[in-house]
Order: C-alpha cells, then structure tokens, then sequence
C-alpha cells in the first residue's frame, strides 16, 4: 500500500504481534535490497488468508510486489512465480492456520525440490479473522469457539515437521524480538533453498500467549522461548533435532544446509540446458 | 462400384494389438492419400479388459468416425459377440480362429492370428497378417502397406530389416488367407484429393502443437484421464531457457502455480478433466478476479465423480462457465474437430493474453484420442498475441483503474501492486466499498468484450430451424445435416467453437430461429439451457452412453422436430 489508502478497510487489532512481524520484514527488505542491488520491484510478497495475509497490504515502506491469493496456498503461488521468473525474491507470508491447516500439504513437495523462497509463519495459535477457532497449534484441551469442551487433538509441532520434511533453512523468531527477527528473514531470503521464518506472533484478542512466551517475574512464571545459545552450529543437524525436541520455543536460526541444489538451479541444469524444437519441426514428427 | 468410404473394426482385448493395428492401418491409408479417422474406446485399467479401436477410410473428407461397419476384426469370442450386430450387411467378420470358432457362413473369414504370425518367426507379427487379409478384402494395394512397414520400423537398430521381412511375409500370409476365402466387400477407389501437406495427429496432440505454436512458457499438470497425454508431451519438449514443466501433486497445485506463473509473466496452462476441473473452480475464480491470464484445459470424460474415466462425454459445459463461487463466467473454447484443437489452444492462449484473465478449453475424450490426418496448420499466418504490459514509471500505478483491461505490471519491472483475490480498489488493496464491488464487478464482465472475434459456421441460414451442435459432436451433426439437406428437409447449420463469449453476430441469428436443435453428449441437455438464457429457442438432443452418436441416430430425432 503505497498511500493511505482510504479505501482499505482491513485492521490488525491492538497489540498484535503481526505489526512486529511487518517492521521485521520491512528492515529486512531495506538490507536485502542495498546487499544485492536490486530494486524492491524484484521482491513479491505472496500472502494466504488470514490476518496474517494482510501483511502484503500492510507493508508501509517501499513498495515489492504482491499477491494475495486463496486460503491455504501460497506455497504453489511462490512455485509458479519463481519458476516463471527464477530472478525474483518470493517471500510468503502466512499464519498457522493457512500455512500448517488447509495448507500443510503444500509444505513437503517445496521441501523436496528445495524450492528457493522464504516462507514467513505468522503463529498465533489460533484462526483470528474468524474469531477464535483452534488451529494445528492450538494446544490439546484448550477451549476456544470450535472446540467449546476442549481440543481434542495434540497439537502439530512447525519446527519438527519442516525438519522432518526436509526444509533446508529453519528459524524460529518472536514478534516482539524485531531486530533479531529481520536479520533471520534477510539471512532466509539470501539461503540457496526453501526457508522458513516460524514466528511466534501472538494473537491479543483470542490468545494472548505474550507472557506464557516472554514470561512474567512478578507472577513467577518462567518464559517457554529462549535464545539459541551461541555455540549452536545450525549446519549440524542432530544439534538442531537436540533443539527442536527440547523443552520450550528456541529463538534464532535452528538448521541451515546451504549444500543443496535449488530447484531453479535443477531446472537450468536439466530441461532449461536442452533446446526447444520450433513449432514446423515439431509439425514434421507427425508429417506423413 | 467402387467403394468410397470403408470402416474397420479391431476388437479385442486391451494388450492384443487391437490399437496398433487400427492406428497402423490409418496411418498406412494416409500415407495413400485417403481420409482417415480412428475412435478408440477402452477400459480403465492398463492390461486386458473390452477394447476396440475403428478407422475410417475414405476417399473424400470426413467428419465423423463412422456408423456401421464394413469389416469387424475380432480378436476374440467377446469382441464378436458383442460387435457382430453393428456389421453392415455384405460386411465381412475376420475372426482368431486360435481362439474360438464362428459356425461358418458367407461373410466370415477365419484365421489363427497367432500361428501364421509365428510362421514368420516373429510372433508380434499378427497385426500384419490381419492387415494383410484387409488389403484383400478391400482391394488395398499392398504395396501401400508394405512402404508404411517400412517407414514404421526403419528406427536406426540392427533388427530392423529383420522385422520388416517378418511383417511383409506376415502380409502375404494375411492376403493369402483372404484370397483363400474368396471374400470381398468391394474395391476401395483412388482417393479424390490427396490432401497436399498432412500431418496426422490426435486431439491432445493438436492441443499441444497449438499451445506451443503460441508460446507456451509454464505447463504443469497432474495425471489424470484422457488428459495425461498433454502433460506427458509437454514434459518431453517444452523444455529450453525460460521453459517450466512440472508434474504437481495435486489439481490444486496445478491451478494454482500456474496462476503463479501467469501473474509473474509467463504464457501458463494446464491440463485436466472432470474431477480435476472440480478442484481448480477456485483457482479459476482466483484468476478471473485478481486478472492474471492462464488457460485450462478440460479433456472431458464420463462423469460426476470419477465417472467413466475412458469413455466420452460433454457433461462439463456448466460448469466450464462456472467453475467456481460468485459472480464468474469464463470464456470457454469447445473444438468440434482434431483440427481445431490446434486453432483453439492458440485461440485459448491468445484470449487470456488479451483479456488477462482465465480460459477454459473444453476438449473430450473421443477427439483426444481421434487420430486424423489433417492439412498441416500453417503457422505463419497464426496470430500471437501478448498482454500488455506496464513499461510506466508512475509513483503508483493503479494496476485496476478503468472500465476494461489495463496495462499489467510484471514483477521485476515497474508498476508494483497487490493482484488480488479479495475485492479492492484500483490499486489492488481490500477493500468493502459498495461502489467499488460494483466497479470491479462491471470491469471484469466487460473485459468479455474484447473477445468478441470468434468465427462461426452458418449454412442455408435462411431455414427456421437450424442444427447447432458444439464440441466434438459436431462431426457426426454435419453429416446428419448433410443427409437431411440431400433428402430436401430444410434445415440449416451453425456452428461456431468459441461457446463464450459467442460471436455475436451468430448469436443474433439464433436468437430470430423459430428451433435450435442442440445434438449433446449430456443428460441434462446443458448447451441448450444455456442458449435458452440467452432467449434462443433451443431444444437438445441428448445421449449419454459414454461413446458418440451414430449419425442414424440423429437424423432420425432431428426429423422428429421438423
């Protein structure tokens, strides 16, 4: 949106994590676009439905490109739009329920090709814009409008299930860590291959999960997310399984394999490298 | 008299050569200089089962694949019992007496497929020799099939010369059994008019040719019947810089990429049927909302559901015009003939470039598996066309400002905007403003108008009644058609493949008929209910067996409403 468009009608409600998510992306932009020279018209937001996909109209600085398309599938979007044009930057943005919901199907086959985008994952742990459903976050027994005697599924865990999909750029942020967060999407968005950006980014109005995350002296209660200490080498990965099967929310980059072929890159070596007939030699196979 | 139009029948069982035999046949007689159209028909599963496969010969052009049958080649007991009915009298039966016997009589010529092809040292030999005994009952020269072998198997390997000699012996055993028998059915003639430049090509591959004609960039697809075909052809040659193929995981993903591919610049299509074309109704209103040009491709089978996933129908016309929720209604190309196929993947192609938005090409299983020799396309003369494109430098560009299309930014160049899926404003954000839901509204119908050039056929257009029918049942309408007119029944014929938008010159003329008779392979008579909104005065004539109509059989309803 590059006015104050007065004819946009759509709000994130106070509090909400999803503004901290957009000055992260914004300040990772700016970096991404001075680091490699190009202009910001080569970047494109690819936003699913929800609160979260609203990102794309949201973002107040200099202006990518954007599309916001249908529930749930976004990463088939960014497929079609960096495999039409190899060139361009593909960022997603996507909250929990359209990401690991309706669209949990998409994430295993980009996975596989090493499709070279960047996925953001806004999590709050619940459908927001439909006011206040469960999602595959959502945690067993909680109540919320769809679940009123409590959620009777364990919930899905992002982190394990990209690793075990074979996503080869993983992290895990917090909304409200903003510069922390901006240097995991520029380093996402630089990384040969499928990446991820998992936020916890939490929802004020249906489930307010700030103080169970960042913690609360005063009433003794212990924060779940924690910074990766230091020494942890995102390239090993049985350090990063180590992590993502501990207890609590690591923050920072969890597991990075920058060794694999991208798809785009597989494409240029393979069909991209012979060369295409022309329409009259095609006609003379089945000349007679 | 000579003959002039002759129709074979291979049945059999899936695996038997039923098909080669038919394709080899037809190809063999184009290379002569006649018409040729084959019609397959087969079950739904990869060895086995009821199959047949028919070609046409004849001297002069054809449109349909043909009523009754001049010879029937069974393979085995079943395949006779349950074809012998369609023989024409004086027609001949060439049997596997290797298999089962025919108590004998005069049109029946009986031979052990499998021991005379074992005579030749080559067992694969049988379709030879029944070729052989063909080119005895209908007086082809062999030699006409003896330079197809020739052509056939000349593949750069050792074996070749060996496996020409066996088919060559195995066509003189074959003549020699018919010869044996003394049975003819007549002398086919010379053919009239050769036709100068061919090419012989079935449905799904006239798509392909026509797609690429164009300037295909993106195809992704996900197999599925009878459309695999087109994904298989593309995943061989389009290939190239700037060229993506891909096998998705789903319809979804297909549809969905595609639109990725179309909004970031590329010339994008897919290919599907019935229950694929279910699952891309929202991607289609996606396409048509957010104005991002694609083509689909529907190879239309027997439906609902999975449906009859190997025989033919035109069952998917509605929901062609309405795939998806709300206020849609796509431009729809239904190709009667293999050689519009190829006119109207171009077409479909050069509509969504135009227009920016969705196309949908609406083929079905009988044309996508017909295989005819037709003039080879002359590309020079084919049309290209590429959506406009914003070169601007605007400080913002209002992607969606104006009542028809506008210039469309790409990524990467200039014109940065949100193409979106939600209402919105000229810019491309969400938005809930009455005036601007009418706006957009009104913009998207009325980008139809740029569409407005389709052709269409009209013949003794001076009758009341005239016979309209669409997709591939137009080849055995025009010949129901041709028959009435020879017998003095006045009717007349409109045809045009482009369904919507219609010609609207041709839809004028409809609309002033006092009967449109609508011959379609669907039970709820969809094309004419379709016309009927339109305040045409149309009635349909329905079938849906999962195979095309007889010609006989039309004539005979279409007289029922004059």
């Amino acid at each position: 949106m590059t006015l104050k468009n007065p004819d946009y009608d759509f709000k994130w409600c106070p509090g909400c994590g999803d503004f901290g998510v957009r000055r992260g992306l914004e300040g990772a932009f700016e970096k991404y676009i001075i680091e490699n020279e190009q202009p910001i018209e080569n970047s494109v937001v690819v936003a699913g439905i929800g609160c979260s996909g609203n990102m794309v109209h949201m973002l107040e600085k200099q202006q990518p490109f954007g599309i916001h398309g249908i529930h749930g599938r976004s990463l088939p979007m960014a497929m079609g739009i960096k495999m039409g044009n190899p060139d361009l930057n593909v960022v997603v943005v996507a909250g929990d329920g359209d990401f690991l919901g309706i669209g949990a199907e998409h994430i295993a086959p980009q996975a596989m090709r090493n499709l070279n985008i960047t996925a953001i994952v806004m999590d709050n742990g619940v459908y927001g814009l439909t006011k206040g459903q469960s999602s595959p976050t959502t945690d067993l027994g909680v109540i919320t409008s769809s679940t009123p005697y409590g959620k009777m599924e364990e919930k899905t865990h992002p982190l394990r299930s990209y690793m075990t999909m074979g996503v080869s750029f993983i992290a895990s942020g917090i909304s409200s860590k903003i510069k922390d967060m901006s240097d995991m999407m520029l380093q996402a968005m630089n990384h040969p291959g499928f990446s991820i950006v998992h936020i916890q980014s939490p929802c004020t109005e249906y489930n307010n999960t700030y103080e169970a995350l960042k913690g609360n002296k005063s009433k003794g209660i212990e924060p779940i997310a924690y910074t990766i200490a230091e020494e942890h080498n995102p390239e090993d990965s049985q350090a990063a399984q180590d992590l993502i099967n501990a207890e609590g929310i690591p923050i920072g980059i969890i597991y990075k394999d920058s060794s694999r072929i991208t798809f785009d890159q597989k494409l240029f070596q393979t069909t991209g490298a012979k060369s295409m007939k022309n329409t009259e030699d095609f006609m003379d196979m089945y000349s007679i | 008299m000579k003959k002039q139009d002759i129709v074979v029948r291979f049945a059999g069982e899936g695996g038997q050569g039923v098909v080669t035999s038919a394709e080899g046949l037809a190809q063999a007689m184009a290379q002569s200089g006649y018409h040729v159209q084959t019609f397959s028909t087969f079950p739904s599963q990869i060895r086995g089962g009821p199959t047949w496969t028919q070609t046409r010969i004849a001297t002069t052009k054809i449109h349909g694949s043909g009523d009754y049958l001049d010879v029937l080649v069974a393979f085995n007991e079943y395949a006779y019992l349950h074809h012998k009915d369609e023989v024409t009298p004086g027609g001949v039966i060439v049997y596997n007496s290797g298999e089962f016997s025919i108590d004998d009589d005069d049109h029946v010529l009986g031979m052990n497929f499998d021991d005379l092809a074992k005579q030749t040292g080559n067992n694969r030999a049988a379709n030879f020799v029944v070729m052989g005994a063909l080119a005895n009952l209908v007086g082809i020269p062999v030699n006409v099939l003896e330079e197809f072998n020739k052509h056939r198997y000349t593949r750069g390997r050792d074996s070749d010369q060996q496996i020409i000699d066996s088919n060559n012996m195995a066509l003189s055993l074959g003549y020699k059994e018919a010869i044996g028998r003394g049975l003819t059915i007549g002398e086919l003639k010379n053919p009239d008019q050769k036709i100068a430049n061919q090419i012989l090509v079935n449905g799904n591959l006239a798509i392909c040719l026509g797609a690429t004609a164009v300037g295909l960039d993106t195809f992704i697809g996900y197999p599925i019947s009878p459309a695999t075909p087109i994904l298989l052809w593309m995943e061989q040659n389009l290939v190239g810089p700037g060229k993506f193929v891909y096998q998705s995981t789903s319809e979804i993903e297909s549809i969905v990429s595609i639109i990725g591919a179309g909004y970031s610049g590329n010339k994008a299509m897919t290919s599907t049927a019935g229950p694929g074309f279910s699952l891309m109704g929202e991607g289609l209103g996606l396409a048509w909302m957010a104005e991002i040009p694609i083509v689909v491709v529907d190879v239309q089978r027997g439906g609902p559901s999975t449906g009859l996933p190997t025989k033919t129908e035109q069952s998917d016309l509605l929901t062609a015009l309405y795939p998806g929720h709300g206020d849609v209604k796509m431009p729809v190309v239904a190709p009667g003939t293999v050689e519009e196929c190829f006119y109207a993947a171009a077409m479909a192609i050069n509509w969504a470039e135009r227009y920016q938005g969705p196309v949908v090409l609406l083929s079905e299983m009988a044309m996508a598996e017909r295989r005819q020799n037709i003039p080879r396309p002359s590309v020079n003369n084919l049309p290209v066309e590429k959506r406009e494109i914003y070169h601007g430098d605007k400080e913002a560009y209002h992607r969606y400002e104006g009542s028809t299309s506008s210039p469309m930014p790409i990524p990467g160049g200039p014109g940065s905007y949100v193409a979106n899926g939600s209402e919105h404003d000229t810019l491309g954000d969400t938005t809930h403003l009455p005036e601007r839901h009418v706006e957009m509204t009104e913009r998207r119908f009325n980008k139809l108008n740029l569409l407005n050039d389709g052709t269409y056929e009209f013949e003794n257009g001076e009758a009341e009644i005239l016979i309209v029918p669409w997709g591939g049942s137009k080849g055995p309408a025009y010949e129901a058609y041709e028959l009435l007119s020879k017998e003095g029944c006045d009717v007349g014929w409109a045809y045009t493949m482009y369904l919507h938008p219609m010609p609207e010159k041709m839809l004028n003329e409809l609309k002033k008929k006092k009967l449109i008779i609508v011959p379609e392979l669907n039970y709820m008579g969809q094309y004419s209910s379709v016309l009927r909104s339109e305040s045409i005065k149309a009635v349909s004539i329905t079938q849906y067996t999962g195979l095309p109509f007889k010609v006989e059989h039309l004539v005979e309803k279409i007289k029922s409403f004059l």
